[in-house]
Order: structure tokens, then C-alpha cells, then sequence
């Protein structure tokens, strides 16, 4: 594709559009994937939130 | 009005908002890519610009860019006053999750700017008023980011980044009036009181990049978001490990 005498500002700034944007991307799959993968471990050591703990009411910690 | 109460008041409830998202994600993101799919092709195949040629093609992301720069810092303002004013459970959730993508496309709005800016105004940055309002902007997203982590408490934290972000909205209409202060930058053709200036031919590719490239920063926000909860539930979780330990710790021996 011929864009010109300004192509290399043309395909520099759609490369970094791009490039920006898959790091986006990336970071927060990858972030998303990490925190379940926490949640799963804390949950297999039979870790649970107060919430859910047989739907018994949560009690003061005092 | 009452719907739209109604709406956030059912959001409030992460589990319900994780459910509801996580039913939401997979459509917009691919809303996303198919709107990028064509709007990058429209940009492509879009007739040349009679007086920039070529070059015209930048106009196709650094003008979404623009937008969704200052359209995510009204996102983190909103969601900051939806968490001091009306205290909503998922509103620091939100503005937390709005910043990183915002100074994203602040950077994208900056970085594109300049490349169009050498061959169009033979120079990369010129200190003129729209340039160095975006530039503040910038950093404003970077002083939320940088406030926010260097605050270990997350409730402070939440109430001063969510202050600093109400105060740094005077930059918004800084941004959108600056371009009649003198300045090189050209004024606004699409978003003005009047028909568009820009032509029917490249306004199309446009606005379909512009509501492609919205599609994914909404898919973004609600994945950042997604994440943001997932990360407290590992800091409840986390929070109740070491309360069941310490609690087993303290038990006399039988």
C-alpha cells in the first residue's frame, strides 16, 4: 500500500495505537487469570469469605 | 431516571455486577473488534484528503484517542463523586479501574498528535494550549495513579484519589476551549454547534473507529473493574486466613 512521503508517520502511529493497546489488553487478561488463580488456591485451602460461610450471619470480631 | 436508579442501586451488589459483566464482556469486546475491523478498512480505503493527503489517515486515531482522554477522565470525576456523594459500593471500583486506560489513551491522543504534527506543522510538540492541556492531563492521570498506591490505606486512598480527580475536571474544559487561545491546533470540525466541517467521506471512517475504539474501552473498563474486585476478594480472603489463625493461635490447648 503506497501511502506517500508520510508513511513512516502513518504506520508509526497506527504501530503504537496498536501496540498500546495489545499491552492493554494482555495486562489485564493476564492480571484477570492471576487473581482468579488466587482466589482458587485461598478456596482450595478451604478458605472462605465470612459471607460465605454456611449463610451463618458474620459476628463481631469484638 | 428511576430505571437508571434503580440499575445502579441492583450494580451495587459486585456478585450481581460480576455475573451481569461477565455475561456482557465477550459482546462488547466483540462489538469492538468487528467495529475496529471495518472502521480500520473505511480508514484505508477512505479518498485522500485534498490538502494533507495521506497523513489525513492519523485523523482516524488520534481523534477517538482525544475523545476517549477526556471522556475516561469524566469517568473516573463521575465515579469519584458517585463514591464521595453517594458512597455506591462499586463507584472507587470504577474510577480505579477508569484511570490506566485513560492515561493510555491520553498517551495514544499525545503520541499520534505529534506524529501528525511533524509532517502537517513541520515540528513533533509545540508548546501551545491544546498540546500542553493534554499534556497536564497526562500527568493528572499519572498523580492519580501515583496518589493511589502510595496510600496504603485503600479507603483514605479511594477519598483522596476521588478528590484530586473532582478537582482536576476544570481541565476538561481547558482541553475544549484551548484550541481559541491561539493556538496552532485546528478547531474542533465534528464536535462543534453546526454541521461537521469534515467531509461526509472521511467523517464516516470517523466515527466508526470512534464508537469501535469506545466499545473497547468500555470492554476494557469492565475487565479492569472485573479485576479489581477479584483482587479484594483475595485481600478479604487473605484478611480471613490470617483472623482464622491468629483466632486458632489464640485458643488455649485442651
Amino acid at each position: 500500500m503506497d501511502l506517500g512521503p508520510h508513511a513512516g508517520f502513518i504506520w508509526a502511529a497506527y504501530g503504537v495505537v496498536a501496540v498500546v493497546l495489545a499491552a492493554l489488553v494482555a495486562w489485564l487478561v493476564l492480571d484477570g487469570r492471576r487473581q482468579q488463580q488466587l482466589i482458587d488456591e485461598l478456596e482450595a485451602r478451604g478458605i472462605r469469605r465470612r459471607s460465605q460461610h454456611d449463610g451463618a450471619p458474620r459476628q463481631s470480631s469484638d | 431516571m428511576i430505571a437508571m436508579q434503580t440499575l445502579t442501586q441492583r450494580l451495587a451488589n459486585p456478585t450481581r455486577f460480576m455475573q451481569l459483566s461477565g455475561r456482557l464482556l465477550p459482546w462488547i469486546a466483540g462489538l469492538a473488534g468487528v467495529l475496529l475491523a471495518v472502521g480500520l478498512f473505511m480508514a484505508f480505503t477512505a479518498p485522500l484528503d485534498y490538502q494533507q493527503g495521506h497523513a489525513a489517515k492519523i485523523m482516524f486515531v488520534h481523534v477517538p484517542s482525544a475523545w476517549l482522554a477526556m471522556a475516561g477522565y469524566t469517568l473516573v470525576a463521575a465515579s469519584s463523586f458517585g463514591l464521595l456523594v453517594f458512597r455506591h459500593p462499586l463507584a472507587d471500583v470504577s474510577a480505579k479501574a477508569a484511570a490506566p486506560i485513560g492515561a493510555a489513551f491520553t498517551f495514544l491522543c499525545l503520541v499520534t498528535g505529534s506524529l501528525w504534527g511533524k509532517p502537517m506543522w513541520g515540528t513533533f510538540w509545540v508548546w501551545d494550549p491544546r498540546l500542553t492541556s493534554v499534556l497536564i492531563l497526562f500527568f493528572l492521570y499519572l498523580g492519580l495513579i501515583a496518589l493511589r498506591s502510595s496510600i496504603e490505606d485503600e479507603a483514605l486512598a479511594a477519598k483522596l484519589t476521588a478528590v484530586l480527580a473532582l478537582v482536576g475536571i476544570v481541565m476538561l474544559p481547558v482541553i475544549k476551549f484551548s484550541v481559541e487561545w491561539n493556538s496552532l491546533h485546528q478547531p474542533a470540525s465534528v464536535m462543534r454547534l453546526g454541521a461537521p466541517t469534515i467531509h461526509a467521506s472521511l467523517l464516516r471512517p470517523l466515527l466508526v473507529m470512534a464508537v469501535g475504539l469506545t466499545a473497547l474501552f468500555a470492554a476494557l473498563h469492565l475487565k479492569a473493574m472485573r479485576n479489581e474486585i477479584l483482587r479484594r476478594r483475595v485481600k478479604a480472603l487473605r484478611t480471613v486466613e490470617v483472623e482464622d489463625a491468629g483466632g486458632l493461635a489464640g485458643q488455649p490447648a485442651e
